[in-house]
């Protein structure tokens, strides 16, 4: 079936539904992300901002709906798909034992890049002083600092965040929000579910409360 | 062949900077063994017959004691999803983890071997076979194991359903691997019994990274 945003080259959501268990989450979003767009969802806790960006990272299978990405449906070419995009779950995926600069080699090995900007992710999160310092020693604001410096290190086009902000200074925020605008100037898409306000100039807003699943559709929906 | 690598390196380096598990597991294996010489009582000639098979199923409680942790601190801490995002399938990621798990744990065993079957008086021209039917079958034990434990992620009591779920797939490996070792204690070769479970391990090896995938997108959604 074609698309009506099937020719944009962005990221589209189309129609997406999200299930977990036996609750709707939210039904009929459309989003799309363009170059240099930015996305912020908001909403209650557990109206789906988490679940949606797992959505768009393909995490989660989605109820129903498509994702395109750059004209054709993800499904088809999931490889191309992951290796532009960056997804930064609630949680760092950090390992005690490793120092951050092990960290971000093996996050960016991962991805397949081999020769990533180590240094210059370590820098523009400021750990450039505890890059060989093993992870167990750092604070819970440095673990955050260390996760986001991965989409520095190893540039993606899509960077999909999820509460990015959480446990960082001032300055750390400080550092978040120039990251973003770098990379938005750069041609870059972001989306963010957040509660702090970041500043993030012509963010589309998507509030998530408007899409939420009636019970009642829920019932219906699990006869 | 970036993230292969990347992640067995990786793994690699948090188990040989977290010694001690290793430690733990092969601590495991000789105390299970020894125990049976107490057990059984100092018969030279009943240990050296069942040596084989004390050391065989040491190895699959060993193997299993340690596969509980296999994907449960990458599904804990998140690294589980870029595994999932990463640049190669996620069947290539689980058979790099179970790389990492064999040469941490089935290699050291094996190597360890001869010198538990000397304690348990086997006879000496049959410890080549038992060395190279467990460095054979070992990794069998390493791609099994990651089924039950990807399957096992968020229950409540792991290691138990790992143990459970495991040991009947562990069957094959036992009954070849310890029939080598009565075949060459026979004088009868022990080729066919080796061969046999070389094609456990070879089966092992592709079907295993598919179901063990399988049941991690499971949990991941």
């Amino acid at each position: 079936m074609q698309s009506r945003f099937a020719d944009s080259g962005e990221l589209v959501a189309e129609d997406l539904g999200c299930r977990r268990g036996e609750r709707l989450v939210f039904t009929g979003v459309d989003c799309r992300l363009a170059a240099g767009g930015a996305l912020v969802l908001t909403g209650r806790n557990g109206s789906g901002k988490s679940s949606l960006l797992r959505l768009l990272a393909t995490l989660l299978a989605p109820a129903a709906g498509r994702l395109w990405w750059r004209g054709a449906p993800v499904s088809g070419r999931l490889a191309e798909y992951h290796s532009a995009l960056h997804y930064l779950g609630h949680l760092d995926a950090i390992k005690p034992l490793l120092t951050p600069r092990e960290t971000l080699r093996f996050w960016a090995a991962l991805r397949g890049t081999t020769a990533p900007g180590v240094d210059r992710g370590l820098a523009a999160f400021g750990l450039a002083e505890i890059a060989d310092w093993p992870c167990r020693w750092l604070s819970s604001g440095q673990r955050r600092r260390l996760a986001l410096a991965r989409l520095i290190a190893d540039p993606a086009p899509v960077w999909l965040l999820d509460e990015p902000a959480v446990g960082l200074d001032l300055d750390g925020e400080a550092r978040l929000v120039a990251a973003i605008a770098d990379h938005r100037a750069a041609g870059g898409r972001v989306a963010v579910a957040t509660h702090q306000p970041l500043a993030l100039p012509d963010a589309v807003t998507l509030a998530l409360d408007d899409f939420a699943a009636s019970p009642a559709a829920a019932l219906a929906d699990s006869w | 062949m970036g993230p292969f690598l990347g992640l067995l390196r990786r793994d690699l380096r948090l188990g040989l900077r977290q010694g001690g598990d290793i430690g733990l597991v092969l601590g495991f294996f000789v105390l299970a063994v020894l125990l049976f010489p107490f057990g059984v009582g100092p018969e030279p000639e009943l240990l050296g017959r069942i040596a084989a098979g004390i050391i065989w199923v040491a190895a699959l409680l060993a193997a299993v004691l340690s596969l509980d942790r296999l994907f449960a601190a990458d599904y804990a801490d998140g690294s589980l999803d870029l595994l999932a995002l990463s640049a190669a399938p996620l069947e290539l990621a689980v058979l790099a983890k179970a790389a990492a798990h064999w040469l941490t744990t089935g290699l050291p065993l094996s190597l360890l071997s001869p010198v538990l079957a000397v304690f348990l008086d086997l006879d000496p021209a049959a410890m080549p076979v038992l060395v190279l039917g467990l460095v054979i079958g070992t990794p069998a034990l390493s791609l099994l194991g990651a089924i039950a434990a990807a399957l096992s992620l968020g229950a409540r009591r792991p290691g138990m359903l790992v143990m459970l779920l495991m040991l009947p797939l562990y069957l094959p490996p036992l009954i070849f691997g310890t029939g080598a070792v009565e075949a060459a204690l026979a004088a009868q070769g022990a080729r066919p019994h080796l061969l046999l479970l070389g094609a456990v391990t070879l089966a092992a090896l592709p079907l295993a990274p598919l179901a063990t995938a399988a049941a991690l997108r499971q949990a991941l959604d």
